[in-house]
């Protein structure tokens, strides 16, 4: 598979502070890739790198195959770009905007741009001073998603987003997915990053701590597990991966590695099993764990 | 009873509030206007100390319309008089113009921002920012009363209560006008720009009823608060009922803003923004630059065409004048040229109007700082725009634009004045080589030091100073030399040197160069 973008090593300061220290990111074409995060990370830098608005201090990168400051027109022929907060002139309509920054691209899509307007259910010809943030930030959507371009950058779209809007957003995203277009979905929200992405990059202090696909990245959370047995547990506390194991009478709660979750089950059927609740692990907890010690819970 | 004072619940904080904020926008606006009062008394006796001096002036003043529809007629040749005669018309203008910015800024630009939704989430009453706002500009225009009746008491003191109650009366009107036009639209932007309209129409009626006749007595005089001042007659008899009508008009006006302010919404208005179209025709990065800066050389280049209009208009009365005053001519010639007294102010004139011009261009070329700091700049760069071809759609305007208003001011002449029209004309687009050396300079710091960028103002207002004091004060040459427009030719007058022109253009470039390649290889600030 050809690569959308590629980064290795990439450094960038702003005076003492290290915005990006040692960035990798690779995000294959046609793939929807979160790019994950708390605030502060170094998430908007790498993306302004990317689109060339800042210049990388050391490492390489590579956007659609070409340098992004050096080929910053060529390459933004093909990008739509989200800010997290969208500003707009105060005295031109969302319409206007949405086809300014349309042919400012490879140029826009005029049935996909109304058929998102209604969804999005955006009033086009209202001036910029007065859309709320939740509307300022669909005026950059329907643009983006109605620009003919092959790779979206999204910096944590949905903020100001309604609950049904951002339900519309996940939909437009899944479609550019189906139309064959990349995305780079930056993002502090796990359940749409979870929702949507097929693969993710966890970046931590402007570093990349984690990238795989999702099922990649289960190895390294915890199952939460309950059940009630029909008589006593036997030997979990011995089984590899096991944690806070908590056992009263015929009830047993505990987690477990969840590449270790076949030889639990084993020994839970052993001695009978009348209930269980098993909870999935999500990305809340890896998050968790990343970000709360640099090192603990990372044994890759 | 209880209702009233709720209403009112939280003024007293507000007004402490929007001093604090006003610390140093009301002082230095009452300083100045104060300042250009005060020391007029003694700029006169210098120039008109002998009674047949004054004599002279008063007789020029009968016969000439065209300065009577600048500054407005003379009732007495006492120094109060002549003050009063000489910068009444502009102190009651700049009384009123502080009086719309303190009383739009704490009301509708609260709303439009806003943060009045905040504060009023707080214990205040409805009535209570607007009164606030009119106390602030209360506030604004008793200081300067006081400072003018004090300062002027040594001329006589009815006279100098008089004219410091005319002015502050001035001021008031159009702080009430203010409110009123607070209400009814929604953007701040636009109620400072449609008072301001009022002011200038104030000014017109009151320019064409004192040209018609040489007592203020015209009906068109009578329509506008400016023409009250003159009518109210500081040291030449007063005439204390005319301060009356200032009372009735910010009684009246202050009723009705309470009134429409009553009958609206917070953050509403009695004109809501119309909306725009929803499909757009804007494609490139240099048809939105010239949307956004459209309106704005729209107004300067009416502006300027109406300033030569006005200037050229006034020409041969005001050589005139001048010649009649050995002082002044001499102050003239300093300023201006060489040769022929109507040379010398046509070029003192059009230099006036080429550092004004200066204001217009760092005003243009730091719109790419607004639109890169607010973030507008951001979305636009990540379409397929370089950052020289978004830089040079905006700059493109900023540098054409300062020689269309030149250019404007020129033909304004040519209508107001309506001879040497090529020479005129000549004469203001030399300028525009000045205008862009200021320009460039802004470039420069926008493209290398974008967080300095403000600094241009600081270039502009220098190059200002240096041109309209420098010469009064007899500064020295190396000073005055700092200032491009020090080294462009007095046209019309002297001989044309493309010398000097030379080089301000070829500064300009390399400036220019400077800064853009500064914007191609630096961060975008974010």
């Amino acid at each position: 598979m050809t690569k959308a973008i590629t980064v290795a090593g990439l450094h960038k300061s702003f005076g003492r502070t290290h915005a990006l220290d040692g960035l990798d990111l690779d995000v294959e074409a046609g793939e929807v890739h979160g790019f994950l995060g708390p605030n502060g990370a170094g998430k908007s830098t790498a993306i302004r790198v990317l689109l060339g608005l800042l210049r990388a201090d050391a490492g390489a990168a590579q956007v659609l195959g070409h340098d992004p400051w050096r080929d910053a027109v060529q390459v933004h022929r093909r990008i739509a770009y989200v800010p997290g907060d969208v500003t707009l002139w105060r005295n031109l309509s969302g319409g206007e905007v949405i086809d300014l920054y349309g042919r400012l691209r490879g140029g826009l899509d005029t049935g996909r741009r109304d058929e998102l307007t209604e969804r999005f259910e955006l009033d086009p010809t209202k001036k910029g001073r007065t859309y709320s943030k939740g509307n300022r930030q669909k005026v950059a959507l329907v643009a983006a998603f109605a620009s003919d371009v092959d790779l979206l950058i999204l910096d944590e779209p949905t903020s100001g987003l309604d609950p049904l809007m951002e339900e519309v957003f996940q939909a437009c995203v899944e479609e550019e997915r189906d139309r064959g277009r990349t995305v780079l979905l930056s993002s502090h929200i796990l359940s749409e990053v979870e929702e949507l992405c097929d693969r993710v990059s966890i970046i931590r202090k402007g570093r990349t701590v984690e990238s795989g696909s999702l099922a990649e990245l289960r190895h390294l959370t915890r199952t939460s597990v309950s059940a009630e047995l029909a008589g006593p547990p036997n030997g979990l506390a011995r089984l590899p991966g096991v944690h806070g194991l908590d056992v009263q009478g015929h009830r047993v709660r505990l987690q477990v590695d969840t590449d270790q979750l076949d030889a639990v089950l084993r020994s839970l059927t052993a001695s009978g099993v009348r209930s269980l609740t098993s909870t999935p692990p999500t990305l809340e907890e890896l998050f968790l764990r990343h970000y709360q010690d640099g090192t603990e819970g990372v044994p890759a | 009873m209880t209702s009233r004072t709720s209403r009112l619940a939280g003024t007293g904080t507000l007004l402490r509030f929007a001093l604090r904020r006003d610390r140093a926008l009301i002082p230095v606006w009452v300083a100045v206007n104060a300042l250009m009062v005060l020391s007029m008394p003694n700029t006169l006796k210098t120039l008109y100390g002998t009674p047949a001096g004054r004599a002279g002036l008063l007789h020029q003043m009968a016969t000439d319309t065209s300065l009577r529809a600048m500054v407005g007629p003379v009732f007495d040749d006492s120094l109060g008089a002549l003050t009063a005669w000489r910068v009444g018309v502009y102190a009651a203008a700049l009384a009123a113009v502080t009086s719309l910015l303190v009383v739009i800024r704490h009301t509708r630009d609260e709303e439009e921002s806003g943060r009045q939704e905040l504060l009023s989430s707080g214990v205040v009453g409805h009535r209570a920012p607007l009164t606030a706002a009119l106390l602030a500009a209360v506030v604004a225009n008793a200081a300067l009363g006081v400072l003018i009746v004090v300062g002027l008491a040594g001329q006589g003191v009815a006279g100098a209560l008089a004219f410091g109650l005319g002015v502050a009366g001035a001021g008031m009107v159009f702080a009430t006008t203010a409110a009123i036009v607070a209400q009814l639209t929604e953007n701040a932007r636009l109620t400072r720009g449609l008072t301001a309209a009022v002011l200038g129409a104030a000014f017109v009626l009151r320019a064409a009823g004192d040209s018609a006749t040489d007592d203020g007595s015209s009906l068109l005089t009578w329509l506008s608060p400016l023409g009250w001042l003159e009518n109210l007659r500081p040291f030449a008899a007063e005439r204390w009922w005319v301060l009356l009508l200032f009372a009735a008009a910010v009684t009246f006006q202050a009723v009705l803003a309470y009134e429409l302010a009553g009958r609206r919404d917070i953050g509403m208005s009695f004109l809501p923004t119309r909306p725009g179209p929803a499909r757009g025709r804007l494609g490139t990065a240099g048809a939105l630059a010239w949307r956004l800066q459209r309106g704005s050389v729209l107004g300067w280049s009416l502006g300027f065409f109406l300033a030569g209009v006005v200037y050229g208009g006034m020409t041969d009365g005001a050589a005139k004048l001048v010649g009649d005053n050995a002082k002044a001519r001499e102050i003239f010639q300093r300023m201006g040229g060489q040769s022929g007294l109507t040379d010398a102010f046509l070029a003192a004139m059009v230099g006036m109007l080429g550092l004004v011009a200066a204001l217009y261009v760092v005003s243009s070329v730091l719109r790419l700082n607004g639109e890169e700091t607010s973030g507008r700049a951001e979305p636009v760069l990540a379409g397929a725009v370089g950052r020289l071809r978004w830089a040079a759609g905006h700059l493109l305007i900023s540098f054409g634009g300062s020689a269309l208003i030149m250019l404007l001011a020129g033909l304004g002449f040519a209508v107001g004045y309506g001879r040497q029209i090529g020479p005129v004309l000549a004469a203001c687009l030399l300028q525009v080589a000045g205008v862009w050396v200021i320009g460039a300079v802004a470039v420069l710091v926008f493209g290398i030091l974008p967080r300095g960028a403000m600094a241009a103002w600081g270039v502009a207002g220098a190059v200002l100073l240096i041109g309209w004091i420098g010469p009064a004060l007899n500064a020295p040459r190396a000073l005055l030399d700092l200032s491009p427009f020090a080294h462009l030719p007095k046209l019309p007058g002297s001989g044309m040197q493309w010398g000097p022109v030379g080089v301000l253009i070829g500064l300009t470039l390399t400036l220019v160069a400077c800064g853009l390649a500064g914007v191609a290889r630096r961060d975008l600030s974010v």
